[in-house]
């Protein structure tokens, strides 16, 4: 299957194609609005401040203690008859996955929603292999059908309208065109009962892993989670090493802030916590339950005290959701696994720099998405950091670091630092106002094509105020410089 | 978000801090600010040698430029008068990422006390001046465009409607998703002018849409960006920093 | 080296040094407060307002509201366990009704297209009820498997309802959840559903379309308000 790809170091064409598309401008404008809305109807009578305070402090307790944690996390799932596999990196949980399905000859997998196994390209490696993988969470389904990749962690078909989901489903399972949402459910529902009952492997996503219990945690809504972790015979869970808690009680907050944050829901339809394979007199789940830790860049991010902070998110999209910018060219533009916000800090990490050079960029800073961040992340703060790692002022902690440094730039910001420092020469306004333009003289007219440039002001507020308490009764008379 | 401020006693003298767009494109916004606060009988020092604050250096990854620009301004307010910052997004630079910027370095203790001297000018209007304004000028609708720094860096969205809401004949309109970014953030706007120029277009929009025959906003750098948008459209509606309407009401 | 002892080295060996757990303070998560009817009447809103069905019954003629439910919904083939005593107290009432009684005690390789196909609903005890979110909590066993909440279009679960409790924290510690988790524990909070196709809510996507809540009361008081 060919999927429609999209790529980070296209970021400047594919928001200019989704910006001039009225369809996707529209979907996405219409789907962010309504969810901001819920989420500030959800937190209701909640004390936000302190249940987020709450969430970030149980994701730091977490952070601070991840090696002890998840070799906790590793003890108690294989004394629950878990299986626990390591992997570096997608590649390696790509294989791990993959051995696992060969060694009972599965020819077909259903899979639940996992952001993990995308990052990965799981899909297309076990296809590969002659392995048959099927989404059923309906909008990986429908996106999957479209042959594309999801724009949005949480809600994977949101760039799509109901008539062109329509027509998706009537060109690929011949149902009818329609715009009866229950008609093409049903649809789905039929088409993927077959599925389940046919397939040899589960593969799923962990939403939280308990190192106290060997407890793997799935949040959704459409129960396909369930049947993918209890139907086939076999249970892979994929996740990110990160995604480790340290006791049960640290779960209801963390899923009170995921929902809410998420899709403005004071609780999904399920919450699913698996701690074993079938035992001995049960009567149906998998017999053989295995979990994937993938570190992926995750314990490079893990060395440094500012990108840390990263690895607290727990995935419920709302700094996408919350972002002018996300709102306007979509989740594609951004041409990564995790698009928006969070995945402008996240994924410089996994694909290097030199492929997401224009993601940390990508954002006004407004700070929306570190007001909603259930968790607090400081992401203003990350993309500024990660700005410095692109010119090579960071500490060179992330891959690529110092791609985006040019000579000409460079100079450009070490002559504003001359003048900034001069207060004289500053104080020669025009001056100013000449050189500085040289910062960016390309792109000025970028600016005026959508604005009016704005004109320098004959007199800077230095002058003014000079004349201003020269005017004063018993003010100073400004020098002729001054008054130029 | 900062943590909610004890306001103190209304000062003898404040500093002003005018910042580098005020100074060269909008000066008399910066005059205007000034005049509000001389008014209230407060002395207004502005420090000759002031330039910028560092922010745009500081956004782009440009640290040890901004580091040395924010230092140049550290020796500018030697006694323990407010620093009034007619910006949020400027104020917000000094309050919020001073103390960050000089971490570690011999300036830290001097940069987190000037930070806790930093005063948005509609916050310390309302909140130190506890300013009474009498309006004299005609009716008119307006909407009120707080940046993003000043609303979510500083917490100051409440500030700029309260004093506009004690202009008698002034009806505050609020234009859809008000607290929306208009797509200026600085460097933003020219590393990524389309998505900037999606922002302002709806922005202009929602301001026109709320029948507002004016917009203000306490922040030059949007002033910039929605004015410039509704000028190049040859829209009659044009944009005004809140220092400058306050003091032209009222005076 | 392993996969494994790679990871575990890189992190425990981090260059910014050892990190410091923060204290944490679940208090925004417990100490609601909620006497018995709050408890339900916020129950009952949260899972109605998600599409859940409630009905109320006393304790003693619980099973003549069960019948009545399989009636109206037009169900004929009811999969429910044997040994609970909901199941074990249902089976008695509905022996002579017009509806055959599915066993679910029984390996699902066995009758896995049967249950797909076949079956009407699913009838389950359940342990108890977080008054929060409206949400039932179930460990299912050999008797009430995983899936008969899961697979049939109706499940109809059978709630005591001084058996909800505040908060979705407060059942974890006070069950003590932590010290031995079953194979499966389950927060179920209404039917299943999407929002997948332009944010329009459909019901039963994957799972049960409708989910109803038979609430039984002991409280006399209860009763009279029914």
């Amino acid at each position: 299957m060919s999927v429609q790809t999209y790529t980070p170091r296209e970021f400047h064409r594919q928001a200019h194609d989704a910006l001039g598309n009225p369809q996707i401008r529209g979907n996405f404008r219409k789907a962010m609005d309504g969810l901001m809305t819920k989420r500030r109807d959800s937190f209701g009578d909640w004390d936000l401040e302190t249940l987020r305070e709450l969430g970030a402090n149980i994701r730091l307790r977490a952070l601070a203690k991840l090696p002890d944690l998840l070799e906790r996390l590793e003890a108690n799932c294989q004394a629950n008859g878990i299986r626990v596999h390591w992997a570096e990196d997608g590649e390696e949980a790509c294989r791990i996955i993959r051995e696992i399905c060969q060694a009972h000859e599965a020819r077909s997998v259903i899979k639940g929603k996992s952001m993990v196994s995308e990052e990965m390209h799981l899909n297309a490696h076990l296809e590969a292999a002659g392995i048959e993988a099927l989404e059923s969470d309906l909008g990986e389904y429908l996106v999957q059908l479209n042959e594309q990749t999801p724009s949005h962690i949480i809600m994977p078909a949101i760039h799509l309208n109901t008539d062109e989901i329509s027509e998706i489903l009537h060109e690929k399972t011949g149902t009818e065109r329609t715009r009866d949402v229950d008609y093409m459910t049903a649809a789905a529902r039929q088409q993927l009962r077959e599925r389940f009952m046919a397939a040899d492997v589960g593969i799923s996503g962990v939403n939280f892993a308990v190192a106290e219990t060997g407890t793997l945690c799935l949040v959704e809504n459409e129960g396909n989670g369930r049947m993918t972790t209890t139907v086939p015979p076999v249970h892979i869970a994929v996740t990110g090493i990160e995604k480790v808690v340290e006791h049960l009680r640290d779960v209801p907050p963390l899923y009170a802030l995921l929902t809410r944050s998420a899709t403005g829901q004071h609780v999904t339809t399920y919450f699913n916590m698996i701690s074993s394979p079938r035992k001995e007199g049960e009567h149906d789940g998998p017999k053989e339950v295995h979990l994937v830790l993938v570190d992926s860049g995750r314990s490079r991010i893990y060395q440094d005290d500012e990108l840390l902070d990263t690895l607290r998110c727990i995935r419920c999209g709302a700094c996408m959701n919350h972002c002018p910018v996300y709102t306007r060219v979509g989740g594609h533009a951004y041409g990564t696994t995790y698009p928006g916000p969070i995945g402008s800090i996240l994924s410089p990490h996994m694909m290097g720099l030199e492929e997401t050079r224009d993601l940390p960029t990508a954002s006004s800073l407004c700070g929306a998405c570190g007001e909603v961040c259930p968790v607090k992340i400081p992401i203003p703060d990350l993309l500024v950091r990660l700005r410095r790692e692109a010119v090579g002022e960071g500490r060179g902690n992330v891959p690529g670091a110092g791609v985006k440094r040019t000579r000409k730039e460079a100079a450009a910001w070490k002559s504003y630092q001359w003048l900034a420092t001069h207060p004289g020469a500053w104080r020669s306004g025009t001056a100013v106002v000449g050189r500085l333009k040289a910062l960016m003289p390309a792109k000025l007219g970028a600016w005026t094509e959508y604005r009016t440039a704005p004109e320098p002001a004959g007199r800077t507020l230095h002058a003014l105020v000079k004349q201003h308490q020269a005017d004063k009764p018993g003010g100073r008379t400004p020098d002729k410089e001054e008054r130029r | 978000m900062t943590p909610v401020k004890c306001y103190p006693p209304r000062p003898k003298k404040v500093y002003f801090f005018g910042t580098c767009l005020i100074d060269l494109f909008y000066p008399d916004a910066g005059l205007d600010g000034i005049r509000l606060l001389e008014r209230e009988g407060i002395e207004v020092l502005f420090p000759q040698d002031q330039t910028c604050c560092g922010q745009p250096a500081y956004t782009s990854g440009y640290q040890e430029e901004a580091r040395a620009v924010a230092a140049a301004q550290l020796d500018l307010f030697p006694e323990s008068w407010p620093i009034i910052v007619p910006s949020g997004s400027c104020g917000g630079m000094m309050r919020t990422h001073y103390p960050k910027l000089f971490a570690g370095t011999p300036l830290e203790k001097k940069a987190s006390e000037i930070s806790g001297r930093i005063y948005e000018l509609t916050e310390f209007l309302v909140h130190v001046c506890h300013l009474r304004l009498e309006d004299r000028g005609q009716p008119e609708k307006v909407a009120m465009h707080t940046s993003c720094s000043a609303r979510r860096e500083m917490g100051l969205a409440e500030t700029g409607p309260a004093l506009l809401a004690q202009l008698g004949q002034v009806e505050l309109v609020e234009q859809e998703r008000a607290a929306e970014c208009c797509g200026f953030g600085g460097t933003f706007a020219v590393r990524h002018p389309e998505i900037s120029a999606a922002m302002v277009e709806d922005k202009t929009l929602a301001i026109e849409a709320a029948s507002a025959e004016r917009f203000v906003t306490s922040d030059c750098g949007c002033l910039m960006n929605i004015g410039g948008r509704f000028a190049h459209q040859k829209k009659a509606l044009t944009g005004e920093h809140i220092a400058s309407y306050l003091w032209r009401r009222t005076s | 080296m392993s996969a494994r002892d790679t990871i575990l080295n890189r992190l425990r060996e981090r260059a910014d040094g050892p990190l410091t757990a923060p204290e944490c303070d679940f208090a925004v998560v417990t100490d609601r407060g909620w006497g018995l009817d709050e408890r339900l009447a916020r129950f009952e809103r949260w899972i109605t307002s998600v599409h859940g069905e409630v009905i109320h019954a006393p304790w003693e003629t619980w099973t003549e509201a069960l019948a009545q439910v399989l009636t109206r919904k037009g169900i004929r083939t009811l999969a429910l366990g044997r040994e609970h005593p909901v199941a074990a107290e249902a089976r008695r009432a509905l022996a002579d009704a017009d509806l055959e009684l599915v066993d679910v005690d029984r390996d699902i390789e066995g009758w896995q297209q049967e249950q797909f196909e076949c079956v009407d609903a699913g009838l389950t005890s359940v342990r108890g009820a977080v008054a929060e979110t409206g949400s039932l909590w179930l460990w299912p066993t050999p008797d009430e498997p995983r899936l008969i909440s899961l697979v049939p279009s109706i499940h109809i679960a059978v709630l005591d309802a001084e058996t909800i409790e505040d908060t979705f924290f407060d059942v974890v510690e006070r069950h003590g959840w932590a010290r031995e988790m079953p194979t499966n524990a389950l927060l179920i909070s209404g039917p299943s559903k999407t929002a997948d196709i332009e944010q329009t809510l459909a019901y039963g996507v994957h799972g049960p379309r409708e989910l109803v809540v038979l609430v039984r009361h002991v409280d006399a008081d209860t009763e009279k308000s029914l």
